[in-house]
């Protein structure tokens, strides 16, 4: 059995991963954490050294960098509080890694309610892994897994426990998985680029050597849309992100702001041919099916709700730009923020029920939400600077947004709530327009 | 299948991009207008120049910026005024063509602010076509805040930003 379990691995040449959970376990599952919950608690984590099988150099540093990613990876999503491993009464080269063998008031005493232990083993460019959470307070195993592939897909695994431990205390996927795109003029113009969820490995899409910007990705992660001027005015491209090959949106006038529909391949984007500035939904070549906006002025930047039945957008029917919902069956229109004169950039939650936009206060855009039905409008940043274009996790537990607030504009994320508000990754030249992908892919 | 949908793709929508770059090519820069020649240097033993059209003679009040309030693409008086010194040139002058750039300060956000200079850049175009210069000579872009005279982040900066910019060719 346990032979033809590393064959199969062996054959696949990928990451592979089993559960080591005891049956009894597999069918409980509990709500530790309630991401709707403002006022949500950490929960104090443990995440010891791994403990290292053979003891070579290399895996002790591999090793080390895998436990740090696993700690690193679960404090991003703000549910934890990471104990200091400082305060262990945990010796990982001596103590055992499994229910049996570990003594739970050894980490209860130190205010740890959950633990991870792992084992680690190197052989050659071979990794294995055995990662536990462990309910400390109910002194019992939640979850077990053990990973084996090649050394340099450490990442993927620890970042595919760090799912696991997220769905198994929220019932949610989580963002392991995501990317963001974003705008950078590292190379003296702005391009797209993309990183992992964590600013992690940020790279270069687009050589056009001009103006681009508003990136939007698929809802299946294959297409990436967005603006760009290399055609000598802002058009939309859609590029396929496995062959790099690119389609253009470029009618008359602009063509501005594309932003894909939720599990099918079609987009809202904001085109003026017509004259007159209206959100369009089109396919992902380009196609027109319906017009969707009918209003003097500007309709710009349509957001999706998960379900597909509405959009939010900016127009400046009544003056100053303001964020409307348009009911696409019925064809009505509510405007939804009333606070505030300039009020753009919605971003519709995946969870449906609030919206994050900017809104200028005191000269400055900072970041709201407000709900759906338009109550509760609420202010999330206050820091110096302005802070723009706001997106949303995939799981609707963190916000990414632009700030200035440490002088040239940078990626921050923060909890929805506003809590943990942190710089994402420290890049050259400015970077905007952040879009954070869905997470349902790899 | 999907493959045939991207090239007509690419028929129905890279062509269009074509021939706008052609018709970009002429273009001058609005913002720097060439300085004057030095007056007379010796001359070179000039090249036998083929028989080029004589080049136009643009006034400085062609290339001069008009100006907007935050968010607005409604003409100030000052920028009217400036409007129908270029519509009188524009008629003495038939085979000139109009480029307007419509910009934007940083205040305001990308994407609206994209909207807003295509509004401010259109507003000049519509106000020249109602003096009676063809719309057809007159084309418009946006550079919504992407491309700011001043870059600095003061209020003298930002008014300078909020324009429409003139090229002629």
């Amino acid at each position: 059995m346990r032979l033809r379990f590393w064959m199969v691995c062996l054959l696949a040449g990928t990451v592979c991963a089993v559960s080591i959970l005891p049956a009894w376990a597999q069918s409980e599952s509990y709500q530790y954490i309630d991401i709707r919950n403002p006022f949500l608690r950490k929960i104090p984590l443990a995440v010891p050294f791994f403990k290292n099988q053979t003891g070579g150099p290399r895996e002790d540093e591999n090793s080390r960098k895998a436990v740090d990613l696993l700690a690193g990876s679960l404090d991003f999503t703000g549910y934890f509080k990471i104990l200091d491993r400082g305060a262990f009464l945990f010796d990982a080269q001596k103590s055992g890694v499994s229910a049996a063998d570990i003594n739970f008031q050894n980490w209860t005493v130190i205010g740890a309610e959950l633990l991870i232990t792992g084992v680690f083993e190197q052989s050659g460019d071979s990794v294995a892994m055995e990662l536990r959470l462990f309910d400390t307070v109910r002194s019992r195993q939640a979850l077990g897994k053990r990973y084996s592939g090649n050394i340099a897909e450490t990442r993927k695994m620890i970042l595919r426990f760090c799912s696991e431990v997220i769905y198994y205390l929220t019932g949610n996927t989580g963002i392991f998985n995501s990317r963001i795109a974003f705008v950078s003029t590292g190379s003296g113009k702005k391009e797209i680029y993309s990183c992992d969820f964590d600013g992690y490995n940020p790279t270069r899409l687009t050589y056009n050597d001009s103006i681009s910007l508003f990136p939007s990705w698929s809802s299946d992660g294959q297409y990436l849309a967005y603006t760009s001027y290399k055609g000598g005015k802002p058009d939309i491209y859609i590029r396929n992100l496995a062959d790099k090959k690119e389609g253009v949106i470029a009618r008359e006038g602009i063509n501005i702001c594309p932003a894909w529909a939720p599990d099918r391949l079609e987009l809202a984007a904001t085109m003026s041919f017509s004259g007159d500035q209206e959100i369009y939904l089109l396919t992902a070549a380009g196609k027109m099916i319906k017009k969707l906006t009918n209003n003097r002025g500007s309709d710009v930047s349509p957001t999706w709700s998960p379900d597909g039945r509405k959009i939010a957008l900016v127009s400046n029917r009544t003056g100053g730009p303001q964020v409307y919902i348009l009911d696409l069956n019925t064809g009505n229109e509510r405007r939804l923020t009333f606070e505030g004169k300039y009020n753009t950039q919605p971003s519709w939650s995946p969870r449906g029920d609030k919206i994050a936009y900017s809104s200028q206060v005191n000269g400055f855009h900072q970041i709201f939400v407000i709900d759906a039905e338009g109550q509760n409008a609420m202010q999330l940043t206050r820091n110096g600077g302005d802070s723009e274009s706001p997106t949303w996790s995939p799981d609707g537990s963190l916000i990414m947004f632009s700030s200035t607030r440490e002088g040239p504009s940078r990626l921050y994320v923060m909890t929805a709530f506003g809590t943990d508000q942190r710089r994402l990754l420290l890049l050259n030249g400015e970077q905007t327009n952040p879009k954070w992908s869905s997470g349902v892919f790899n | 299948m999907k493959k045939k949908l991207w090239i007509v793709l690419a028929l129905l929508l890279v062509m269009p991009g074509f021939l706008f770059t052609i018709s970009c090519q002429k273009k001058v820069a609005a913002q720097a207008p060439a300085p004057a020649p030095a007056p007379m240097a010796p001359a070179p033993a000039p090249a036998p120049a083929p028989m080029a059209p004589a080049k136009m003679e643009v006034p400085a009040f062609m290339t001069e910026r008009v100006y907007f309030d935050f968010d607005k693409s409604v003409l100030k008086l000052e920028a009217q005024a400036l409007l129908k010194k270029k519509a009188e040139w524009l008629k003495a002058n038939p085979n000139a063509k109009l480029l307007i750039e419509g910009n934007c300060d940083e205040r305001g956000t990308a994407e609206y602010n994209l909207a807003l200079g295509e509004r401010r850049a259109e507003s000049a175009k519509k106000f020249l076509a109602d003096l009676g210069i063809d719309a057809k000579r007159i084309s418009t872009i946006s550079y919504g805040e992407e491309r700011p005279m001043d870059p600095r982040h003061t209020e003298q900066a930002w008014a300078k930003n909020r324009n429409d910019g003139f090229v002629i060719n």
